[in-house]
Order: structure tokens, then C-alpha cells, then sequence
């Protein structure tokens, strides 16, 4: 049996998973907080972009483009509303307080789209592919390993390479001296979170169009993210792909040996890596 | 008077951190202040910055009340300061730490780059500046602090010990550079146990001691006052 095919359906898989991981990373990076409803809000994100298209008649990735602000602006005001009251010296009270919001998602979905499974469709695009002998490159998962990738670039070039990416990184390090500085870390905060919220909305948009999603998905979701971001590195944006890849690539490989083994391979790659590397293999922080 | 401190009254539980304490600094002017350890002086850095706020008192700047305004805003208004452990955002590159410190007064990008790059070419870190600030030798670590602190464009300086540490070459370059600073008009208050790097340098000096102010005026008399050489030089001949 091949291992060929596996390994590169992994690496694809490996785009989706880094997308769930770029925004959580992004939030630990600048924050130190743990969002754990991050998977909750990537379904509640997915359920936003269903709602469009199903009341509106939208084409999804219209969906995706209304989807990516409204993202943003209910990231900042959760930021500002609730999780800077969190962020005090700590731990567990953001914990705690994205623990709640979880589950409050969860039975908002439930109550507002039942627990039916649904997904996001793009048409012909869904099952279109490209079949070199006997592997095949499906063109979603291309697509949504390529936007990773864009995804990641954009996310390095806008914290390394402009003002605001300056800001984060130095509140990052300390938000008592930027306060000196004239920089108010509430409101940094607040724009890190509705940024992560955006590339949530991505993610959860190339979640629906590649699987189906119901409720109770998101954590998950998180726990993808997490054990990506993990093994990447905390606060490493590239980390998160080859976290992401790592972990896409034990999956189907552990698929391709013995179907059952799919998740089992996933988590023992991850604990492997702790035990190795417990910072990530491109550990910043 | 550029700064102006009335009856300012600070305690923490049973720690008194400033007793009221009268101070003024006027435009241009270097203004030392000394004490012991524990007389309060870091607190009375972080009651001008903003840090803290008095349980008593007014600070002034420019005669404005500012005593309910946040750090943030006393940067703004033109209070920059250094602090004894130098704090530079660690992950940032040296330049980047002062453009940091920069952006908030607004102005066109380019403008900015240029005048962070004339702080650093001021201060001896132009060759550093692409390189992390976590990994600098103390003397760098020092002059970032103050090339950051100037970045803000203050009209007040707080220099807080920020000659310890050093060799003696190393502070002589540091004391040429504040004076130079100094010169330029603007203000400073500078905390320093290194009396000789600090008398070069002020023209009033000030001595604390239990959060009051025991002795204030020219270096040289106050330091020929018994009262002083009891509280300070006592205790520093103790430690030394």
C-alpha cells in the first residue's frame, strides 16, 4: 500500500487544521489567554454564513466576504466587553469565562438551527479533482491549503512588518510599559481578537464546504487547533502549518493503516511532540 | 514651573512613600534627587508618571492639573521616563522598540523613522538597531531606555538610577549624553546613587528620606548639611 496518497491528503488536511490554529495561536501570542469557545465560534461562524445563504439565497463565498467583518466586529466587542475584564494576573478566569461561552454557543446553535448536520455548498467545485495515477488532489482541499498558506503570510507580514503588527508584538511583551508609551492594550487587544475572528470565519467557512458541522462541532474544532498550535510552537504563525500538517498527516496516515486509528495517531503524534519538544517545534516564546 | 508637586501624601498600609512633598522643576532645569533605599523615590517617580495616584496632593504640568490623568496621557502630555531595570520590549528589535514609543504622537510614518534614527544615531545605538533588544549589553539595555524615553518626545525626563551598574567609562558617556539631553531643554529629574555621574549633571538636588523631603538646593551645600550626611552618606557608608 501506498503511503504517498495519505501523506499528501494529510498535508491538505494540514491547511484546515492550521486555520483553526492561526487565530487561537494569534490570541496566546498576543494575550496569553486560552480562548476555549474558539471552536464554538468557528461553528457559530459557519451556522452565520448557512443562515446567509439559506435567507438570502447567497453564493457561500459572498457569505464568507459578509461573514469576515461581522467576525471582526463581534470579536472586538467580546474583547472589549468581556474577556479585558479577564485578563487580570489570573489564568483562570479567561478560562473559565471562554468555558461558559462555550456552551452558551452550543445551545444557542442547538436552539436556533436544531442539531441536524449541515454544510456550506460551492457547487461543482465540492467534488472537483485532479487524479494523478492513483492519487487525487481534490481542488477544496488544495484551495483551502493554499489559503493557509495566505492566510499565515498575511498574519507574519501584518505583526513584522507594519504599525499595528508593531503595536501587538509590543503589548505582547508588556502592556504596563506600552501604557507609558501612549498605547492603550484594551483596545490592542480588542483588535487582535477581531482579527482572530476573521481568520475564524475563513476557517469555518472552509470547515462547511469540506465537512458537515452541526452544534455540538466545536470542540473539535478546538482541540485540532490546540494540539496544532502545540506541536507548531505557542506563538509561532509558521508553527501553526506544520503543526497543522503534522497533525493532518498522522491522521490519514493512521487512517490509511487501520481506519480506526485516524484520531488515535493524531493525539499520539501530539503527545510525542510534547515529549520531545514540550515549547513546539518553533517555539517563539 | 514645568512640574509642579504640592502636598503630595502616597502610604501603602503602614509604609509612608511620600510625605507632603512640595517639588518644582522649571523649564530646562536637571533636578537631582537622592535618599536611601525605601525613601521613596522610584514612588515618587510613579506618582509624577502617572503610575500611581496620590492619596493627597496636586501635580501640575504647565500649572494644569494632571494628578487624575492616566500614564498614558502624561506621555502624552510630555512626560517620558526610564526606569531602573531597563524594560525594553524584548522581543522587539532596537528600533522597533522606539518606534514603539514613537507612534502615538501621530505624524506622517516617515517622518517618524527618521527622527527614531536620530535618537539612536544621539545615543550610540545606530549600529543596533536591527539587532533584539532582549540580547543587549547593559549599557545598551540603559541607553535603549533612554533612547525609548526620548522617543516620546518628552519635555520631562525621569531618569531613574539609570547610571548603576556601569563601568566608569560607561557612565562618563551616559552623563556626557544627558547632559546633552539636558541642553537640547529638556527637563530632567534624575534619581541616582552615583552622586558624582549626578552632581556633574543637576543644579538643584533634593534628599528624601522616609518619603519626606529633608534637604532641598545646591548639590554641594546639601550635601554639607549634617541632617544629610546622617540619612544618606550613613547609610551609604554602611552598605559600602
Amino acid at each position: 500500500m501506498s503511503l504517498l496518497n495519505p501523506l499528501i491528503q494529510g498535508v491538505l488536511l494540514g491547511g484546515l487544521y492550521a486555520l483553526y490554529a492561526a487565530g487561537l495561536s494569534l490570541i496566546f501570542g498576543v494575550m496569553r489567554l486560552v480562548n476555549l469557545a474558539h471552536g464554538d465560534f468557528i461553528v457559530l461562524a459557519a451556522y452565520l454564513m448557512l443562515a446567509c445563504v439559506t435567507a438570502l439565497a447567497l453564493p457561500a463565498w459572498v457569505a464568507l466576504l459578509i461573514a469576515m467583518p461581522f467576525m471582526f466586529a463581534l470579536g472586538w466587542a467580546l474583547q472589549r466587553l468581556i474577556l479585558n475584564r479577564t485578563l487580570k494576573n489570573d489564568l483562570l478566569v479567561p478560562l473559565l469565562v471562554t468555558f461558559g461561552l462555550s456552551i452558551i454557543i452550543q445551545n444557542g446553535l442547538l436552539l436556533a438551527f436544531s442539531a441536524d448536520s449541515r454544510r456550506l455548498t460551492v457547487g461543482e467545485l465540492e467534488i472537483a479533482s485532479w487524479t494523478f495515477g492513483d492519487i487525487s488532489i481534490g481542488v477544496v482541499p488544495l484551495i483551502t491549503f493554499i489559503v493557509a498558506v495566505l492566510v499565515i503570510l498575511g498574519l507574519t507580514f501584518l505583526f513584522y512588518r507594519t504599525r499595528l503588527g508593531r503595536i501587538l508584538r509590543a503589548t505582547a511583551d508588556s502592556t504596563e510599559i506600552v501604557q507609558i508609551m501612549g498605547i492603550d492594550p484594551r483596545h490592542v487587544f480588542a483588535i487582535a481578537m477581531g482579527l482572530s475572528f476573521v481568520v475564524i470565519a475563513v476557517a469555518a467557512f472552509f470547515m462547511g464546504v469540506r465537512a458537515n458541522f452541526d452544534p455540538a462541532a466545536g470542540p473539535s474544532r478546538l482541540l485540532y487547533a490546540f494540539e496544532a498550535v502545540v506541536i507548531g510552537g505557542l506563538g509561532s504563525f509558521w508553527g501553526t502549518l506544520i503543526g497543522g500538517t503534522i497533525l493532518g498527516v498522522a491522521q490519514t496516515v493512521g487512517a490509511a493503516i487501520n481506519p480506526e486509528w485516524q484520531q488515535l495517531a493524531g493525539h499520539v503524534v501530539f503527545l510525542a511532540v510534547i515529549l520531545a519538544r514540550p515549547r513546539g517545534l518553533l517555539a517563539r516564546a | 514651573m514645568l512640574l509642579e508637586l504640592a502636598r503630595i501624601n502616597k502610604r501603602f498600609g503602614a509604609v509612608v512613600v511620600a510625605d507632603e512633598v512640595d517639588l518644582a522643576v522649571a523649564d530646562g532645569e536637571a533636578l537631582g534627587i537622592i535618599g536611601a533605599n525605601g525613601a521613596g523615590k522610584t514612588s515618587l517617580f510613579n506618582l509624577v508618571a502617572g503610575v500611581l495616584k496620590p492619596d493627597s496632593g496636586v501635580v501640575r504640568l504647565d500649572g494644569h492639573d494632571i494628578t487624575g490623568l492616566t500614564a498614558r496621557a502624561r506621555c502624552k502630555a510630555g512626560i517620558g521616563r526610564t526606569f531602573q531595570v531597563p524594560r525594553p520590549f524584548e522581543s522587539l528589535s532596537v528600533f522597533e522598540n522606539l518606534l514603539v514609543a514613537a507612534q502615538f504622537g501621530g505624524g506622517d510614518h516617515r517622518g517618524e523613522a527618521d527622527e527614531c534614527a536620530e535618537v539612536l544615531r544621539h545615543t550610540g545605538l545606530l549600529g543596533k538597531a536591527n539587532g533584539i533588544a532582549g540580547k543587549l549589553t547593559l549599557l545598551d539595555r540603559k541607553r535603549l531606555e533612554l533612547a525609548r524615553a526620548l522617543a516620546t518626545r518628552p519635555r520631562l525626563l525621569l531618569l531613574d538610577e539609570i547610571a548603576g551598574g556601569l563601568t566608569e567609562a560607561e557612565c562618563g558617556e551616559l552623563v556626557a549624553l544627558i547632559r546633552e539631553i539636558n541642553g537640547e531643554g529638556v527637563s530632567i529629574i534624575w534619581i541616582e546613587h552615583i552622586v558624582h555621574a549626578l552632581f556633574s549633571v543637576v543644579s538643584r538636588l533634593v534628599v528624601l528620606e522616609f518619603g519626606r523631603k529633608i534637604a532641598e538646593g545646591v548639590p554641594a551645600e546639601v550635601m554639607a548639611r549634617p541632617e544629610v550626611r546622617r540619612s544618606y552618606l550613613g547609610i551609604e557608608e554602611e552598605v559600602a
